[in-house]
């Protein structure tokens, strides 16, 4: 374990920078620049984590953002850790600690690890199978499943870091910063177009950065060399925007792109302080350029999946970029040419690659040449066959192909090792492509999907390996000449690159490599995270799952946090083969946003806490906190709810409120009722048509309340309308629906009767209301406006005078809610506090009494005033609600007119509003519960509570409630049927006080 | 995200607007005249097609007008928009 790996060669790890870390509690060293992976590696542990459901062992199998294995848990404060972080993506840093997740209780000695012996038991499907029957067992498989399943721990605190979300517009946008972003880039930008590079990694480059050999060179100079000079070119470039360490999550229609870029992650804790954590850009480009590359192949033999089995490039990364050596005994096993390349720089490097594993049977070019010559064994025609050791690969099996390929002959050769490098081939990461609604095609000579350029989505171009090209000289060759095109350039400075490379392209495809044994007896591993193996896919075809879509999740293949990025293809491969379908009509499944894992930060950003959503405050808000009121949000508003004094409960409070309210005054703040400004010659004609009654007869100075219907004759909003001029009201509504009824009456203006001359305006802010009610309601205003006549001639219920309330110019309604002899005053908002103020004074010697959202909910109840919104619920006509008293029967028209006599809605046993008492005054029902004729099972209910409360104006109980034909059943009773009670109820009138509206004028 | 072009105020991000439905569905002018199911033609029956369909744009958080736009469903691409009382430039 001791054993150090690195070696002392690079120039992209600064190894005189010590980093200390630790890895399940154990102190370790690595460097500047490494990643956790490679720091691991280059301390010789392998084992990092535990697979999903056999809880195998598991090892670093990549280098990069589609690593299945490698995920840990990133420290441990109970805020600030972080769950399935890729230890081959994170950056090393001072003082980072990280955890194996999966395994108990460690990963060296894992409990779970039982589940593998049991394996058999555990096929495709087995959740869906076992646990779904009998259902009634759920409870108790949960139990089990909750325990055994997830992988890492989230966070149980809140986070306590910064997000940031940024808007970005350019012209270009070019995703990827290996050799083809790179030169797209530059192209680009030297043309003038205002450029955005971005690279999920810290360093531009891509593979090419550490490909230091001689054979690959561009115009005479090894492609690194030759790239390096081409990233210095393009930093200087004025009008280009790089960012690093930024990933693309998801790419929408209309080119808008979401890339999250980490700003922390990679620094000590010290150093993160006060700093944006990641900041989630929003992009929008003309034209956008992919060039996300492509990901290294695994290949699918049995027991694949052993810590020390990596993919060939990932070795080559390792020990070219990070200078650390994956083994110290390494072989290969490939189908193509990318294991010589990963075999020349170990030979270079001074590790010993023992056998070259080649399936196939001759490979012949200037790679193989080199590797002959350095004098490594390659074994042509060979296939792997099995792998042993336990935390480590020890040794694997090897046997010759058959010609087919379908099975193995001849004897067994074993070979020693502590490294297996693996190469399948590659795969164009067409994820975004596709997110865009771009389709594939298939490309039969390679077996690789690529971007179908008759059907790409919008502006954009897919370059360089993601489009298919994986030799140096098609990816440089076809990025420029596609890029000229894209961009409609008319010359570049790399038309005549001199190109050298390997130029071998032949591969030998077998999706699912034979082994000797039979296949129950084998575990060749498809989907490395969540443990499902080539034999999962071909049992849920022989149990008849035919779509992709479904044997995916049938078989958990690609579901992992990876989304199966290593070995969807091989899935699909084996399910063609088996089937003997084509891989192309076969097609692939779909990939989903977000490319790789975001976290909750990044989504929402700032949106968090008091910025979660907008807070409305009425002008006179510090009065009321001030006054110590307990509030309420209404929609987006903080109301006051209630004023407890010296320790009531709300109980308490209210019950004082509105007995004041009734007995003397009460004072309540109305600012938040939606207020519209409506004028114009048409504006009488217009609320004929909006609410159910007659408006053209009301005469200047009155007010008139009126319920607005949608079309389908339901109840929608209710308020009281005040004509303040011959073309000109003021309406009020709901507080919760003012914004949608002044949406919805802008609807018909603009869209059903144009030829109406009315304009709309919202004043719900720029006024503030008051109501003040109670009997000596007059007297207060009185003292207020001394030369106003309050005589009932002058100023009678439902009308309004404008006055003044010292200089301020004041509307006064004298309309009511509460039942009781009331005005509510309505002001510029500026001068609201001061004029409550000024009520407040005057009021002293009346008790005047402020009160709050749920006073006002008890007062109009006892009235029997709806709510709309919590007495009706979208589905109550005004007949329903026994306001037929509201239609105008007259009217040709109205909102709603016609649904009114639809057969459902003349339906007589629709739900109706009626009133409730219960049998015993005290007993308060919940607002929600059921009513029920009989307690006899099939019970059926008749409807539901919708307003309850205890009046200390009636001592004792109340309720509103709707019931199948309410309005037939005065004097039923009926039963409320509680937990743990049943209650007794009559049917009644909705008005329980001052039938008679003697108070109004009182 | 798409971007819509409001005939008032040029092209905006989508979150700026809200879609009121399809498009083109006239409110009846004398609905007492009309039966049951005729109403309820008018009341509750909505196209949903694949390709394109006509609906009304609000731009809601800008200049609160109403408008016409034909959105292919299947691609999100609007291929026309025009004002409210305009006939549908293409078919
Ligand atoms: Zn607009």
């Amino acid at each position: 374990m001791s054993k150090n790996l690195r070696i002392n060669k690079n120039k992209f790890i600064d190894q005189t920078a010590r980093i200390l870390f630790k890895f399940n509690g154990k102190k370790l060293y690595g460097h500047k620049g490494d990643t956790l992976a490679s720091a691991l590696l280059a301390n010789n542990i392998h084992l990092v984590g535990r697979s999903f459901k056999y809880h195998r062992p598991r090892g670093i199998m990549t280098c990069g953002s589609e690593e299945p294995n490698a995920i840990v848990q990133i420290g441990n404060d109970p805020a600030l850790t972080d769950p399935n972080v890729r230890a081959t993506e994170i950056e090393l840093y001072d003082g980072l600690e990280a955890f194996s997740q999966n395994c108990w209780p460690s990963v060296n000695f894992d409990i779970g690890g039982i589940n593998n012996f049991l394996s058999p038991l555990l096929p495709a499907g087995f959740y869906y199978k076992t646990f779904m029957w009998p259902a009634s067992f759920w409870e108790k498989y949960e139990f089990f499943i909750r325990h055994s399943a997830g992988l890492g721990k989230s966070p149980n605190k809140p986070d306590l870091d910064l997000y940031d979300h940024q808007y970005a517009h350019c012209d270009v946008l070019v995703i990827g910063g290996g050799i083809s972003g790179i030169l797209s880039a530059k192209l680009s930008a030297e043309k003038g177009l205002n450029t955005i590079l971005v690279d999920d990694k810290n360093n531009l480059g891509g593979s090419t950065l550490y490909q230091d050999d001689n054979a690959f060179k561009i115009n005479n100079e090894n492609s690194n060399i030759w790239l390096n000079k081409q990233i210095e070119d393009l930093k200087k470039l004025p009008n280009l925007t790089i960012k690093k360490r930024t990933s693309v999550a998801a790419f929408h229609a209309y080119n808008y792109l979401l890339a999250r870029e980490n700003l922390t992650d990679h620094l000590s804790l010290h150093e993160r302080k006060n700093k944006i954590r990641q900041r989630l850009w929003k992009i929008r480009a003309k034209k956008v350029v992919i060039a996300t590359g492509a990901i290294e192949r695994p290949l699918i033999f049995s027991n694949n999946d052993r810590p020390g089995i990596i993919l060939s490039s990932s070795i080559k990364k390792y020990i070219d970029y990070y200078g650390v050596k994956t083994g110290e005994n390494v072989s290969l096993f490939t189908n193509n040419d990318s294991a010589y390349e990963a075999a020349i720089s170990l030979n270079k490097s001074g590790v010993k690659v023992k056998v070259i594993i080649d399936i196939r049977e001759n490979p012949n070019s200037v790679l193989t040449e080199k590797i002959e010559k350095a004098g490594i064994k390659i074994l042509k025609g060979y296939t792997v066959i099995d792998t042993n050791g336990y935390k480590r690969i020890k040794s694997f099996d090897v046997k010759k192909l058959s010609k087919d390929g379908g099975s193995v002959v001849g004897e067994k050769i074993t070979y020693t090792c502590d490294c297996l490098g693996i190469s399948g081939g590659w795969t164009p990461m067409v994820h975004l492509f596709t997110q865009s609604g771009g389709k594939l095609k298939f490309r039969n000579s390679d077996n690789v999907f690529i971007p179908d350029e008759n059907k790409i989505p919008s502006e954009q171009i897919s370059v360089g390996s993601s489009n298919g090209d994986f030799e140096l000289d098609d990816v440089v060759n076809n990025t420029i000449k596609s890029i000229m095109v894209f961009l409609k350039l008319d010359k570049s400075n790399y038309e005549q690159l001199n190109i050298e490379c390997s130029k071998e392209k032949q591969k030998r495809n077998i999706w699912l490599l034979p082994s000797d044994k039979p296949m129950s007896k084998t575990k060749p591993f498809l989907d490395f995270q969540n443990d499902s193996t080539a034999k999962d896919v071909k049992l849920a075809l022989r149990e008849g799952f035919k779509s992709i879509e479904h044997v995916k999740r049938y078989t958990t293949t690609g579901m992992g946090t990876d989304q199966g990025k290593l070995s969807n293809m091989h899935a699909l491969g084996i399910i063609a083969d088996t089937t003997g379908t084509n891989m192309g009509e076969l097609g692939t499944t779909t990939f989903r946003p977000p490319y790789t894992p975001l976290t909750f930060g990044a989504i929402v950003g700032r949106n968090v806490g008091e910025f979660f959503d907008h807070t409305r405050r009425t002008a006179i808000h510090n009065w009321h906190v001030e006054n110590k009121a307990e509030f309420e949000n209404v929609g987006q508003w903080k109301r006051p709810w209630y004023f407890p004094k010296n320790g009531e409960t709300m109980n308490q409070a209210v019950q004082r409120e509105s007995k004041a309210a009734r007995e003397s005054a009460g004072i309540l703040d109305a600012s938040t009722l939606g207020k519209i400004d409506l004028q114009g010659e048409d504006a009488s004609e217009f609320l004929n048509r909006v609410y159910t009654n007659a408006w053209s007869k009301l005469a200047i100075g009155k007010c008139r309340y009126g319920l607005m219907l949608n079309e389908d004759g339901m109840v929608y909003d209710d308020g009281v309308t005040t004509r303040l001029g011959e073309n000109h009201y003021i309406m009020t509504t709901t507080t919760g629906g003012a914004a949608n009824v002044l949406t919805k009456l802008e609807d018909y203006l603009q869209t059903e009767w144009p030829d109406l001359n009315v304009y709309l305006t919202s004043v719900t802010d720029q006024y503030s209301t008051m109501s003040i009610c109670g009997p000596n309601s007059k007297k207060i205003i009185k003292k207020i406006i001394p030369n106003l006549d309050l005589s009932d001639d002058n100023f009678p219920h439902m009308s309004f005078k404008n006055s003044k309330i010292d200089n301020v110019n004041c509307r006064i309604m004298r309309i009511s809610f509460t039942g009781e002899h009331s005005y509510e005053i309505n002001v510029q908002s500026n001068f609201a506090l001061n004029v409550w103020e000024k009520c407040m004074e005057a009021g002293k010697e009346f008790n005047i009494t402020p009160y709050g959202t749920e006073t006002m909910h008890l007062l109009r109840a006892e009235k029997g005033f709806i709510i709309t919104g919590q007495d009706t619920d979208g589905t109550l006509t005004p007949s329903d609600l026994q306001m037929d008293w509201i239609i105008g029967k007259k009217k040709y028209d109205f909102i709603g007119k016609r649904s009114l006599y639809r057969s459902d809605t003349i339906r007589e046993d629709r739900k109706q509003f009626i009133g409730l008492l219960t049998d015993d005054p005290k007993e308060v029902l919940e607002e929600g519960a059921q009513l029920v004729e009989s307690l006899e099972k099939p019970i059926e209910m008749l409807g539901h509570v919708t307003s309850s409360y205890f009046s200390p104006n009636l001592n004792k109980s109340i309720a509103l409630a709707v019931v199948k034909s309410g309005k037939k059943l005065k004097g039923k009773k009926l039963i409320v049927p509680m937990e743990n009670k049943n209650i007794n109820v009559t049917i009644t009138d909705t008005v329980f006080y001052d039938k008679e509206n003697k108070r109004l004028n009182a | 995200m798409f971007l819509i072009n409001c005939p008032y105020c040029g092209e905006r991000d989508q979150s700026e607007f809200s879609c009121g439905g399809e498009a083109h569905i006239e409110r009846p002018k004398q609905p007492t005249e009309l039966s049951d199911d005729q109403w309820a033609e008018y009341l509750f029956m909505r196209k949903n097609v694949k390709g394109i369909q006509f609906e009304r744009w609000n731009h809601i958080h800008g200049c609160r007008k109403w408008f016409n736009v034909a959105r292919d469903t299947s691609n999100d691409k609007i291929h026309a928009v025009y004002k409210m009382g305009e006939r549908p430039p293409i078919k």
